[in-house]
């Protein structure tokens, strides 16, 4: 198909230059050179661009109005009522104290919870990566468990274990420090939640790290902690940051897990979900709207965020 | 190549690479500190929460026809809600894998959408479109019909946040594997569904039952998005994790966390199921561990 047409191309242009149509012999040219530009990647590429596989109309068509259905119409709902409110209407909501208050609780628990992920998820990565010890199998599978436990059992669990009379809480409670709810009870809570992003991320570009690099570094008169600050630690920044991005997007959207150990005190430790959900049951739905587009806002921020750093990450371990 | 391939344990065949016993174990001892205190701690508390009161108080609390019914409307939700995201999870990967067209890695970010957006917010959605005040809301209630705070309201929000799960796992995996097996059987004369039954379904099986599982799971524990558009009402609209927080809340504590540790059962098997997955098929499931 594309010889008959480069042919064709080619004819049609010395054609035109017999008969003295410069423009058009040109013309032809560089659509031939578009062309034999757009085949090349083709070819280079993996993938064929016209499939002899049956049901693409099908399936494309099921999935756009699926995902349309489901997905797509119920969020640009939100966004058309929040649009309805107003810039003043939806200002008004998002800067009362309350509202504020509850962004300032979700963004500042959220971002303790990832750092503590950041450090810690960094170094049970590290321990499953390098290290061989008995039940290691069973301490990767308990990984994800976060993932895999109801958000609600999560909550009573954390609740029960911080109370003042919890196996935590009876511990940390005569030193003077409350857990439950508090901030600290949804730091808790967040740093559970968020627990596989950092090293489900971490752990398989640890895992593809060139052991020559260290050993170079070593044989370069390196110690084993420069070699990781200066060696190691670089080349994971970028799965750090998503893993850290991951957590934290998570953290800010959470619900089920933090309600039971928070305490829920307005401006004090009630978080961003639970303001909308009160909203919604004291049917003012104006306000509910107004703080779920804005939490919206910050999910697609978050993501596009989220989707450079993954990118950023295979550029740099593309092998 | 094969350090590449065995990065991990030829780091730790390495001598030079190997860090001093003392390190090794004050890492060690700090990561499962870490893991005990954040993971096994909750985990334990559930189940010795639940038997606190001993096995027949227990029993009886599940038996309750409160928790029964909670019970079976999370079966019910998840038995229709499961089914569809799956079948819609194969459809989107066959598109998105098997053909080359323009947007397509917009597709797979929308996909992944429900992922990044809080589950108050994917119920409260609904209630903005189906709820009294919603946009069909007066035109369902001329018709006598209930989204929000009944069985569709459940459904609908369950089927949001578990969308992706199913085609995510799928994406990598069949596009791994490429289209030449397929090519072959249209050479041979195969139709699409044979193709569909004879080729594509063997070879992304256990990849499919993987999705799956984490899909269930996510879809009985659900609790913010189901929570915004139950409504609460005892024995009708409760599901599990809904039945856990009222018990809770009311200072049924042996109620509360018996619900939650068939709960937190259901997450255990779901980890055995999904690491005996990883364990044995780990290269059929290669393009879904990234």
């Amino acid at each position: 198909m594309s010889g008959d047409n480069i042919y064709a191309g080619v004819s049609g242009a010395v054609a035109a230059r017999r008969l003295g149509w410069g423009w058009f012999a040109n013309a032809q040219g560089v659509a031939r050179r578009v062309w034999a530009r757009t085949t090349a990647r083709d070819q280079g590429g993996m993938i064929i661009r016209y499939s002899v596989l049956p049901g693409f109309g099908l399936t494309l068509g099921l999935t756009l109005s699926w995902l349309g259905l489901i997905v797509l119409l119920p969020l640009a709902g939100l966004v058309i009522h929040a649009a309805d409110l107003g810039w003043s209407g939806f200002w008004d909501v998002v800067t009362t104290p309350r509202v504020m208050a509850a962004f300032r609780v979700s963004v500042t628990t959220a971002l303790a919870a990832a750092l503590v992920n950041l450090v810690f998820g960094l170094l049970v990565a590290w321990v499953l990566v390098r290290y061989r010890f008995a039940g290691q199998k069973l301490v990767d599978a308990l990984v994800d468990l976060p993932f895999a436990l109801p958000t609600a059992v999560a909550g009573i669990a954390l609740s029960a274990l911080y109370s003042a009379h919890g196996w935590i809480g009876s511990v940390l409670t005569p030193l003077g420090i409350n857990v439950a709810f508090t901030p600290l009870g949804i730091v808790v809570a967040l740093t559970f939640i968020g627990l596989p992003f950092v090293v489900r991320t971490v752990e398989p570009v640890l895992q593809e790290l060139p052991p020559e690099e260290e050993e170079a570094a070593i044989s370069l008169g390196a110690s084993r902690l420069q070699t990781f600050l200066r060696v190691i630690l670089p080349a994971l920044t970028p799965a750090l940051l998503t893993g850290f991005a991951l957590a934290f997007a998570r953290g800010l959207g959470e619900y089920g897990s933090v309600i039971f150990i928070a305490g829920n005190m307005p401006e004090v430790s009630e978080i961003v979900p639970l303001l909308i959900i009160i909203k919604l049951e004291q049917f003012d739905y104006h306000g509910a709207t107004a703080i779920g587009a804005l939490m919206l806002l910050l999910s697609f921020v978050l993501l596009f965020v989220i989707n450079l750093l993954q990118a950023w990450m295979r550029a740099r371990h593309a092998h | 190549m094969r350090t590449r391939v065995n990065g991990s344990s030829a780091t730790l065949e390495r001598p030079a690479l190997r860090d001093p016993a003392w390190v090794r174990w004050a890492l060690i001892g700090l990561a499962l500190g870490f893991l005990v205190l954040f993971v096994v701690l909750p985990l334990i508390t559930v189940f010795a929460q639940a038997l606190h009161r001993g096995i027949s108080a227990y029993f009886d609390a599940l038996a309750e026809p409160d928790a029964l019914s909670a019970i079976r409307l999370t079966l019910l939700v998840a038995a229709i809600a499961v089914p569809v995201n799956l079948v819609f999870g194969v459809v989107a990967a066959w598109a998105i894998t098997k053909f080359e067209f323009s947007g397509k890695s917009l597709l797979i970010t929308l996909i992944d959408l429900p992922f990044s957006v809080s589950p108050v917010i994917s119920g409260m959605v609904y209630v903005l479109l189906f709820g009294l005040h919603g946009w069909f809301g007066p035109w369902l209630r001329d018709h006598d019909l209930q989204v929000v705070f009944a069985l569709p309201g459940l459904v609908l929000a369950t089927m949001f946040v578990t969308f992706p799960f199913v085609a995510r796992e799928l994406i990598p995996l069949m596009q791994e594997q490429g289209i030449e097996e397929e090519e072959a059987a249209v050479s041979l004369g195969a139709c699409g569904w044979q193709i569909f039954w004879r080729v594509t379904l063997p070879n992304i099986r256990w990849g499919l039952l993987y999705g799956t599982l984490l899909c269930n799971a996510r879809a009985m524990g659900e609790f913010g998005a189901v929570s915004v558009v139950s409504g609460h009402i005892r024995g009708l609209t409760n599901t599990m994790p809904l039945h856990v927080e009222i018990l809770y809340n009311e200072y049924n504590f042996v109620g509360a966390f018996a619900v939650a540790s068939l709960l937190a059962l259901l997450a255990l098997v779901t980890l055995v199921a999904k690491s005996a997955l990883e364990w044995k098929w780990g290269e059929s499931l290669a393009g879904s561990r990234h």
